[in-house]
């Protein structure tokens, strides 16, 4: 029995919606970008799944970019974290905000 | 049998290195930049460093017009297995963006120097952003339109966390980054929906398949359409998805702020103008109604939100969105004329704010803290040049005659009145009207001569905005009053920043009083872009 591609479809918009939810709801920095990952990954899985629908390499093929792209992502984030870290010593994006306005 | 296997398999396809030349030229002038601090023991010298990058723009300027005349003798071609496109759109866009950079390079120079950071991570990181920016606008392919959005915007983030001794820089990255991350995971899924819907992330293909078939899921189409237009949204900071703004502006190292405004609304633009009206432009009626709307809020939002900021750099931030709102009215009306005001728009945009963003780092000090709207008293008087600069600066973002502002504004308004969008240029109006307000304001104080009785609130711009705050700026105005006199004598202005400045305003000035040249390559850009 094969699971229909829609159903991969499906599960990656629940994915996508769950971390765009966690994006808006979550204070947490580090958390922060794991939702954003998580949307990431979902475009990806979606990607993937139309690949094989339409039988088109084109589609996974782009999802090697979409994750190079991720992980330098993830690099200059973390950098950015850490460097605010040294000088407060939280990851909490409300205690981050010294600008308003 | 491998190899025959191989070599069956796997084509590569043939590249038209001039078509990618200005990319290559950025990016190895980065890579140059960065071997040669590597190796010299103590770091590249400052002036060394800023000269190297401005030569790097120059050069990528000059190859932008070397494909200017291919393109004038053969018309557009693609290469790289159709990923990359020359045309005169692409070619008008490479010339903006190295310009930016010229002009962002010396601003920053003085900047680094009053901060006492190594110059090099500036200059790189610019020069790699824009290299993205730049192939964001030669993209023919959704994903290289994605790979080029983020060569842009990581770069960003880091530039704008680049200050270590300011803790809003660092506050101001993060914001950036995490919405910037957001925006793209979004742009990301409506390619990916686009690619579902038709089969193929290349544009042209796009085109042909919605030529030829009626899209067999319109849903997925204009779901992936919706979300690629909010992560542009989201680059060129149109309401509402511009909330980032305010706080990055403010954050970020001013010359950072300038370059970012100008050469991420390029980018962001470019990539737009090229999705809804090459790929999808016979999609027009469905992306409309959304371009409208984004218009609408950018243009009324910016103006309102502009006029109450004290601080200078969130002011210009909200007038950014002002400006992104007046371009928007160009891509709504979809039209030669419409496109055309859009770029001419473009272009004039993104050297005024390199140039108000050079200004407002001169007048900042020391580690950009004066930026509120007191600082700017008197600068005529204090140091001429400067003042004149700004003041042509804020007139032409204002839409003042003989700058480029009037001819952009008269565009995109007529474009729109043209197709029949009146109430959308009334509204476009009205947001001048008040924008201008604002801009006046600054003028007025800068035109002002130093420690005159009279105070910002007479002019009569915050009247009822709110009454308190008004009083309390009225105060902290007075008491401030002789402190910003003592800072007269060192606003640290120095002749390469300055150099970047006025050639800034002359560059307005030139082009307002005579047009035709920007016009002209503006209207080839259009002619180009919608074939």
């Amino acid at each position: 029995m094969s699971i229909p591609g829609e159903w991969y479809l499906i599960l990656a918009a629940i994915l996508f919606g769950i971390g765009a939810l966690g994006l808006l709801i979550r204070r947490n920095v580090l958390i922060m970008f794991m939702c954003v990952e998580l949307m990431l990954n979902a475009a990806n899985l979606t990607l993937v799944t139309f690949s094989r629908m339409l039988n088109d390499i084109g589609g996974q093929a782009a999802v090697f970019f979409v994750l190079v792209v991720a992980a330098a992502e993830v690099v200059v984030g973390l950098g950015i974290v850490v460097s605010i870290f040294r000088r407060r010593s939280t990851a909490v994006a409300d205690d981050i905000s010294s600008m308003k306005g | 049998m491998i190899t025959e296997l191989a070599t069956t398999m796997i084509k590569m396809p043939s590249i038209d290195y001039l078509a990618i030349l200005p990319v290559l030229i950025l990016i190895g002038g980065a890579v140059l930049i960065m071997a040669i601090t590597a190796m010299v023991p103590g770091g590249l010298r400052r002036d060394v460093a800023t000269a190297m990058t401005v030569t790097t723009a120059l050069a990528a300027l000059i190859s932008s017009l070397v494909e200017w005349h291919r393109v004038l003798v053969q018309g557009a071609t693609t290469t790289i297995a159709h990923a990359i496109v020359m045309d005169g759109f692409s070619v008008f866009m490479a010339i903006a963006v190295s310009s930016c950079v010229i002009l962002a390079s010396l601003i920053g120079h003085d900047y680094l120097k009053r901060e006492d950071i190594s110059s090099a991570e500036y200059l790189i990181l610019a020069l790699i952003s824009a290299a993205g920016a730049v192939l964001m606008a030669s993209a023919n392919d959704l994903v290289v339109i994605f790979l080029a959005l983020e060569i842009l915007s990581i770069a960003l983030y880091v530039l704008v966390a680049f200050n270590p001794r300011r803790a809003e820089s660092g506050e101001a990255a993060l914001k950036y980054f995490i919405l910037g991350g957001f925006s793209s995971a979004v742009f990301v899924y409506g390619i990916a929906l686009t690619y579902g819907a038709t089969g193929t992330t290349n544009l042209t293909q796009i085109v042909d398949f919605l030529g030829q078939n009626t899209a067999q899921h319109p849903g997925l189409l204009y779901a992936g359409l919706g979300l690629m237009i909010v992560g542009f949204a989201f680059k060129v900071a149109a309401v509402p998805f511009h909330f980032w703004t305010p706080d990055v502006y403010q954050g970020a190292p001013s010359p950072v702020t300038g370059f970012m405004a100008a050469v991420a609304k390029i980018g962001g633009f470019a990539a737009l103008l090229r999705v809804l009206l090459s790929a999808f432009g016979t999609q027009a009626a469905t992306w409309q109604p959304i371009i409208y709307a984004l218009a609408v809020a950018s243009l009324l939002l910016g103006a309102l939100l502009m006029v109450v900021q004290r601080d200078v750099k969130r002011m210009m931030a909200y007038s950014s969105i002002n400006h992104a709102g007046f371009i928007l009215l160009g891509v709504e009306a979809a039209t030669t004329r419409g496109v055309q005001a859009a770029l001419y728009y473009l272009f004039a945009y993104a050297i005024m704010t390199v140039g108000v963003f050079g200004v407002i780092t001169l007048v900042s000090g020391n580690g950009d803290r004066d930026t509120d709207i007191a600082s700017y008293r008197g600068l005529l008087r204090r140091s001429p040049l400067l003042g004149a600069c700004l003041v042509v600066l804020l007139l032409a973002q204002a839409g003042a005659p003989f700058t480029t502002g009037l001819f952009a504004k008269l565009g995109v308004l007529s474009a729109a009145v043209s197709v029949g969008s009146w109430p959308l240029a009334l509204i476009a109006m009205v947001s001048a009207v008040i924008s201008g307000f604002a801009y006046l304001r600054l003028t007025l104080i800068s035109v002002r001569p130093v420690g005159a009785p009279t105070d910002v609130d007479e002019l009569g711009v915050e009247t009822g905005v709110s009454a308190p705050m008004h009083h309390l700026g009225a105060t902290l105005m007075l008491e401030e009053e002789l402190p910003t006199e003592v800072e007269i004598a060192h606003v640290g202005v120095s002749p390469v920043a300055l150099t970047g400045v006025t050639l800034a305003a002359a560059f307005t000035i030139i082009f307002g009083i005579v047009p035709g040249p920007l016009l002209s390559l503006a209207h080839a850009a259009t002619m180009s872009l919608l074939g």
